[in-house]
């Protein structure tokens, strides 16, 4: 056994590094904050100047062909960072998904934009009635000669302000059991018919509702087979294949260091000498630990080709509740200064404690709330009987 | 990274399988209740080289690394193997570092079966070592004198508390005459070499207190999976099947941090007692949970003695707490981290 990255990997941690010394900063830290968009052109750009846009893609396609193992490293350092990935990360996705079942028409005209940084994809696939359930979704899309027609309402479509096209779940077929009746589209939002409504959450991240009124889309942009959407679906989440906060949780630890460091209670003792203190930061320290391990696992077994069954959702599971259990622990021991919000001037460790408080909530609803990923171990991992 | 075992590995920890599946069955760890010992089990480990593997070359023994004695334990704890062989070990590698006549014979004398070294893990109080691991069965303990560590013979005067875990335990007397004729094995050092094999029977432990976790899972899982309640398996119920994924999450990250930390005493010794906190810290409580989990979704069953899992709860309790609770555990972590409290 051998718990070391390959020295390639770390290499490539330090080239990241560099670049983020360069290119992240606090004032974009706090931008990508206030506007609660994990998006920014210039940050973009200079990923794609680098070659790093989607680094771990073949280079023919214009990757660099980096291993699950280098990718490991290159997202710890950029989720450390809190660099803004997000758009990007569901670009990527979807163009993976164009390469793995898309035509070559939507290939030509999807993947060298995506790989130069010029378009922007967004997610629609939960809805109002139909968010752990995705293969309840209701929107639909009927056919028009060429053409489809798209009505419903998508919820949580981060980016579809600066988005060029959303990925769509809709659904063709009422007739036929819920999951054999969807279809996925590549739908450009610049169209009439296409309403985004902002909606900000807990964490400061802005997301939207998208409401889709006789929008039009060509067959052209149909991914995957008519009727033939969870498949396509299955394709786009299993290409996430190392998911988790092992990183986040990094940060949290960073700061709370940082905060017992520089700080001292009533009596001017140190923080660091306080046993509670130390208690709560040696918890951070192990739960860490485990969730890279968990982590790191999944991208190991991809890379040995194992069939990674409920490893890659134990990752997901775990780290997410540890980061909101750690966050919440530290909020604690921090004290009343752990209020000061993220980004104001008189936060300890600039606020980064608080913000946690309120991002490791999501983490543990979006892509798969904790719940499913239970569901997922126990039937998947365990061989225990589905429910009802 | 390499998260698989090298194949000598697999084959080492095969072996260890086959022989606890034999020596230690459910019916062997009641059999050796309430003490908590197993002759013919021991016997079997010490001719399979349980010892000597603990020790390099040099002392006699064939040099094995902390992770194939991790990996050892694993099993050692999926068995609830009724024999101190991590208290062995820990012993043994503690007389192989402190070298000298005293220590180098003793040695000897362990690895051929002669004698059973303990080393109690606390100082005596009021003339007592207090609830001594192994001090039950073993013929010899180490312990700390000042900042000598001496060895005293073990006595019929030592008194058995029967205990939670149907641990081998013992309170041995060791009033301030006793320890000032005993063997001295280092003097001067002994904090330091207790705190060293605090280290290795700490990673030690969490590798079994892992594997404990593993198979109260299994048990778990099997039992959820033939018990029908409402017309249905029970295990189909989210009340029943969440947290066991919850606790199957929980023992592949105490297996792995428990290899990590045992592969780090040869890889990366800079951080390996930190790690070896981290790994008994978070063992510990994931054998404690699962254990529970794993019990209580037996239902009135998981109550009666006669169903195995009450076994693995009152030992993952046992096994923690005779060394130290995991809530000190964490707090260890944060000494090695950061150093002591200036206080302390």
């Amino acid at each position: 056994m051998d718990f070391r990255l390959r020295e390639s990997s770390e290499a490539r941690r330090a080239e990241v590094r560099a670049f983020l010394e360069e290119h992240m900063s606090l004032a974009l830290e706090e931008r990508v904050y206030r506007t609660g968009v994990s998006h920014d052109a210039a940050f973009t750009q200079a990923l794609v100047d680098r070659g790093w846009i989607a680094p771990s893609w073949p280079v023919e396609f214009g990757g660099q062909g980096l291993d699950p193992e280098e990718m490991v490293a290159v997202g710890e350092e950029l989720r450390l960072a809190d660099a803004p990935m997000y758009g990007i990360g569901t670009t990527n996705m979807v163009s993976a998904v164009i390469l793995a079942v898309g035509t070559d028409a939507q290939k030509t005209e999807i993947v060298p934009k995506a790989l130069a940084g010029e378009i922007v994809i967004v997610l629609g696939f939960s809805e109002p009635e139909a968010g752990s359930d995705l293969a309840a979704a209701v929107t639909r899309a009927e056919r028009d000669g060429d053409e489809w027609v798209i009505n419903g309402q998508k919820m949580f479509t981060t980016n579809a302000q600066i988005g060029d096209y959303a990925f769509l779940l809709a659904r063709t077929n009422t007739e036929v059991a819920k999951h054999k009746g969807l279809t996925m589209f590549l739908v450009p939002l610049d169209q009439p018919g296409v309403e985004i409504q902002a909606v900000f959450t807990l964490s400061g991240e802005r997301t939207n509702i998208v409401f889709y009124n006789d929008v039009r889309v060509s067959d052209a942009w149909r991914v995957g087979e008519v009727d033939g959407g969870w498949r396509t679906m299955t394709v786009a989440l299993t290409n996430e294949h190392a998911a988790g906060f092992a990183a986040v949780i990094d940060r949290l630890l960073v700061a709370a260091e940082s905060w017992a460091r520089e700080s001292t209670d009533d009596d001017g003792v140190s923080r660091m000498e306080d046993e509670t203190v130390r208690e709560a930061l040696g918890r951070t320290v192990i739960d860490l630990e485990v969730s890279r391990l968990l982590q790191r696992r999944v991208a190991w077994m991809a890379e040995a080709g194992e069939t990674v069954i409920a490893e890659g959702p134990m990752s997901k599971l775990f780290s997410s509740e540890a980061l909101k259990d750690r966050a919440q622990d530290m909020v604690e021991v921090v004290g009343p200064d752990a209020l000061r919000s993220y980004f104001d001037p008189s936060a300890p460790s600039h606020g980064v404690i608080e913000h946690m408080l309120r991002f490791s909530l999501g983490t543990t609803i979006y892509a798969g709330t904790s719940e499913i990923h239970r569901n997922m171990i126990a039937q998947r991992g365990l061989g225990l009987p589905r429910s009802g | 990274m390499e998260f698989r075992p090298s194949d000598e590995q697999l084959q080492l920890v095969s072996t260890f399988a086959a022989l606890y599946g034999k020596e230690s069955t459910p019916e062997r760890v009641r059999a050796a209740e309430p003490l908590g010992f197993d002759q013919q089990l021991w016997s079997q480990l010490l001719d399979m080289g349980a010892l000597s593997m603990a020790v390099d070359e040099e002392h006699g023994g064939w040099g094995a690394t902390a992770l194939d004695l991790a990996l050892v334990a694993e099993q050692h704890g999926r068995a609830l193997g009724s024999a101190p062989l991590i208290e062995s070990q820990v012993a043994c590698r503690l007389l192989a570092r402190a070298g000298g006549p005293v220590a180098t014979g003793l040695l000897e004398a362990v690895l051929a079966g002669e004698r059973m070294v303990t080393l109690s893990p606390r100082p005596p109080k009021a003339g007592w070592a207090l609830l001594v691991p192994a001090g039950a069965v073993a013929t010899d303990m180490m312990i700390r004198h000042g900042d000598t560590l001496v060895v005293v013979p073990i006595g019929d005067d030592r008194v058995i508390p029967e205990n939670v875990g149907s641990l081998p335990l013992a309170d041995v007397p060791a009033g301030e005459p006793v320890l000032a004729d005993a063997d001295v094995i280092l003097s001067g050092s002994a904090p330091e070499a207790i705190d060293l094999a605090l280290d290795d029977w700490l990673v030690l432990t969490a590798g079994a207190l892992a594997g404990m976790a593993e198979r109260a899972v299994e048990i778990g899982v099997a039992y959820a999976n033939e018990r029908e309640a409402f017309g249905q398996k029970i295990g189909a119920f989210q009340g029943v099947g969440h947290p066991l994924a919850d606790m199957a999450t929980a023992s592949a990250g105490a297996t792995l941090l428990a290899r990590e930390a045992a592969w780090a005493v040869a890889e990366e010794p800079g951080r390996s007692a930190q790690l070896a906190a981290m790994a008994f810290a978070f063992a510990a409580e994931t054998a404690r949970n699962a254990t529970d989990v794993a019990l209580h979704i037996h239902g009135g069953y998981g109550f009666m003695l006669e169903y195995d899992i009450q076994l693995y709860y009152r030992r993952s309790r046992a096994w923690t707490n005779v060394l130290m609770s995991p809530a000190k555990a964490v707090r260890r972590v944060a000494d090695k981290r950061y150093g002591p409290r200036k206080a302390s």
